[in-house]
């Protein structure tokens, strides 16, 4: 059974502004207007969606560097994250992060990352928040199949389990890390990883947003109720390079016809296509929410453009907070 | 001759090493490709044998160099960004840097840690560090960090040859920098410091990109009558004490410019040790330019804001000049 018209929709939505936010972001960056490195999250939008649909504003995330799309998922505002992306005074770090530093702890966005696998430690030590202080918040860990071969993993997973965490690690298995093949160097399937800790595991079609809605709901409603961590792996793409301008220094390392491929599966597309036909929603309906979407992330650059660069002096503040205060 | 770039010189020296030496192997994430240039094209001669792309697990990589060098290969570990080595400073600081001397002097550990540092553009907090205060400061560890292409290569050949493990810092502001380069295989001992420009007023310690800041602001302070002189000691374990304080005692007067934090920094470190060695010397108070302690911020106003400049070298450059500045006027 589909879920409520306006859930539907609310999905679309959320997808949309990704994909609209991510596809601008890669012509600012042409456009040389865009400093530092930039990953885009175009073609893996379902995950991020189905899975921040079943969070509240007051569960966690962590992130990782191809962030913008968790960012935008979990709630964050574009007009700030299109800021941050300038390195402008409005944005959402005040300039100090930047494209792979996007961080607003009032929704639970513990931050994206720039360090591979670095999230994943500190989405178990939210889950600890929460046992510890008897919340029942929830946390899910986003992290790339790349990540998986770092350690942290294996430890934190156990840690989860022996602790019985609220956390859902939730791999965006995207085929690649950077310009290698992930199965090239990976042994063994990655959400099978959580089976020898008695951690749940399965893995899901990251492309289908109502099925990560569906299973990341189920380990969510889990974690809630105190029955621990689980692992899931979303099988998804990336439909662009894995950094903005790379094709200026690595040659291909993926066919045509792989990428096509993975169009054909295209989770906006296909997304839009189910709601006509299967849940009555008119392209009319579906369009205006586009348009919509158009005008928001137009505004953000505008804001964005618009906001000043901090104060340079401003480089010396936020070392350390102060004490006794 | 051959022009080479910056990185097409570490590469060169990397080769040279490795076709004389078939126990060498490369370690590291994308290494067939080189995220920057420095392992580029080697997969194609040497093969996949010796030419070892890991997974993204760089404590595991990092810590088996070390297993592998006890065992009897020479690995180079490509550790990508400088910043990725604390993802893996157990295997650095406590094994690496640790089994020669624990074991009382039974094994030898051939290992190049390889790693492009330093602020390149609005990389931001968690890929723009110069850790190579931290790394000195380990013992056990030699470390090197070139200003030029003709460096480059004849250290990355000595360090690949040496039987200790040398972290090599390749800045990667110099990525442009090109120059023409002897075609065969040359060392550069470590421990030996580089005059790059003579004078006679001022000593600049300079490293890495900012080695060619102070020859450029030497060469403009010409026309004020202030003749600089620019040690670039490119090896900072070990360091050349002999060369930094012959000019000191030449000039006496000292600056340090470091591109890193100032707290327990390399300019700290060697204003200390050139007091203690040429106090006598010394016309007037040392100088150092470096980093306020801070991470390295994004925007690129900021990442400014952190940079050490070519005035903030000047400024440091007069300021040791005081002394003469009074005695001229009096
Ligand atoms: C610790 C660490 N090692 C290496 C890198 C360089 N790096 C950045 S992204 C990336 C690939 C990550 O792959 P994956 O986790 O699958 O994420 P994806 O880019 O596919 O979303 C690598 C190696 C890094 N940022 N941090
Ligand atoms: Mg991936």
């Amino acid at each position: 059974m589909l879920p409520d018209t306006d859930i539907l929709l609310n999905l679309y939505r959320r997808m949309v502004r990704i994909r609209v936010f991510e596809e601008k972001v890669q012509e600012l960056h042409r456009l040389g207007k865009l400093p530092g490195f930039v990953h885009v999250y175009v073609g893996e939008e379902a995950v991020a969606v189905g899975a921040c649909s079943m969070l509240r504003d007051t569960d966690h995330i962590t992130s990782t560097h191809r962030g913008h799309g968790h960012c935008i998922a979990k709630g964050a505002d574009v007009a700030p994250m299109m800021a941050e992306l300038f390195g402008r005074a409005d944005g959402y770090c005040r300039g100090k992060g930047g494209s792979m530093h996007i961080i607003d702890t009032s929704l639970g966005i513990l931050g994206a990352n720039g360090i591979v696998g670095g999230g994943i430690p500190m989405a178990t030590g939210s889950g600890l928040a929460d046992a510890v202080l008897g919340r029942d918040g929830v946390t899910v860990c986003f992290f790339g199949d790349g990540a998986a071969n770092q350690g942290v993993l294996l430890e934190s997973l156990n840690l989860a389990a022996i602790w019985q965490l609220p956390v859902v690690y939730l791999c965006e298995s995207n085929q690649y890390m950077e310009f290698t093949p992930t199965t090239d160097l990976t042994a063994g399937r990655i959400y099978r990883r959580g089976e020898p800790f008695g951690v749940a595991s399965m893995e899901v079609d990251g492309n289908d947003v109502l099925e990560v809605r569906r299973v990341v709901g189920e380990a969510v409603d889990r974690a809630r109720r105190g029955e621990g961590p689980t692992l899931i792996e979303a099988i998804t793409y990336r439909f662009s390079g894995h950094s903005e301008g790379e094709s200026a220094f690595v040659s291909a390392y993926r066919t045509e016809e792989e990428v096509e491929s993975w169009k054909a599966r295209d989770p906006v597309t296909c997304f839009r296509d189910l709601l006509q036909t299967e849940a009555g929603i008119t392209a009319a309906e579906l369009d205006s929410i586009d348009a919509e979407e158009q005008e928001a992330i137009r505004k953000a650059v505008e804001f964005a453009e618009a906001s000043p660069h901090p104060s340079p002096d401003e480089a010396l503040d936020h070392v350390f907070a102060p004490a006794g205060g | 001759m051959v022009r080479a770039y910056f990185m097409q010189a570490m590469n060169q020296g990397l080769r040279a090493a490795m076709e004389e030496d078939e126990t060498v192997i490369v370690m590291g994430e994308d290494v067939d490709r080189g995220v920057f240039g420095v392992t580029r094209g080697l997969i194609d001669t040497f093969g996949a044998n010796r030419i070892r792309k890991t997974p993204i697990s760089e404590a595991a990589f990092v810590g088996a160099a070390v297993g592998a060098a006890a065992a009897g290969l020479k690995p180079f570990a490509h550790v990508m960004f400088s910043s990725f080595f604390y993802v893996a400073m157990d295997q650095v600081a406590n094994q690496a840097a640790r089994l020669r001397y624990m074991s009382g002097g039974q094994v030898e550990l051939p290992i190049v840690y390889f790693a492009g540092t330093g602020p390149s553009g609005s990389a931001a907090a968690q890929h723009s560090e110069n850790p190579h205060s931290i790394l000195m400061h380990t013992a056990g560890l030699k470390v090197v960090m070139p200003s030029t292409p003709h460096d480059a290569k004849g250290l990355m050949i000595t360090a690949v040859r040496d039987p200790n493990p040398v972290v090599y810092l390749a800045d990667l502001r110099l990525s442009r920098r090109r120059e023409s380069i002897p075609r065969e295989p040359y060392e550069i001992p470590l421990g030996v410091a580089d005059v790059k420009r003579e004078g006679e007023d001022v000593t600049v310690v300079a490293l890495a990109s900012l080695v060619h800041t102070a020859v450029d602001v030497a060469d403009r302070l010409e026309a004020d009558g202030i003749s600089v002189e620019v040690v670039d000691p490119r090896s900072l374990v070990p360091l050349d004490w002999d060369t930094i304080v012959a000019s000191v005692r030449k000039t006496g007067r000292l600056v340090v410019a470091d591109p890193a934090r100032r707290l327990c920094g390399l300019a700290a470190e060697i204003i200390t040790g050139v007091s203690e060695r040429a106090w006598d010397s010394l016309r007037s108070q040392p100088q150092r330019v470096t980093w306020p302690d801070i991470p390295v911020p994004f925007s690129p106003v900021l990442e400014e804001r952190l940079d050490v400049s070519a005035g903030d070298v000047e400024e440091a450059i007069r300021a040791t000049l005081g002394d003469r500045v009074a005695a001229g006027s009096a």
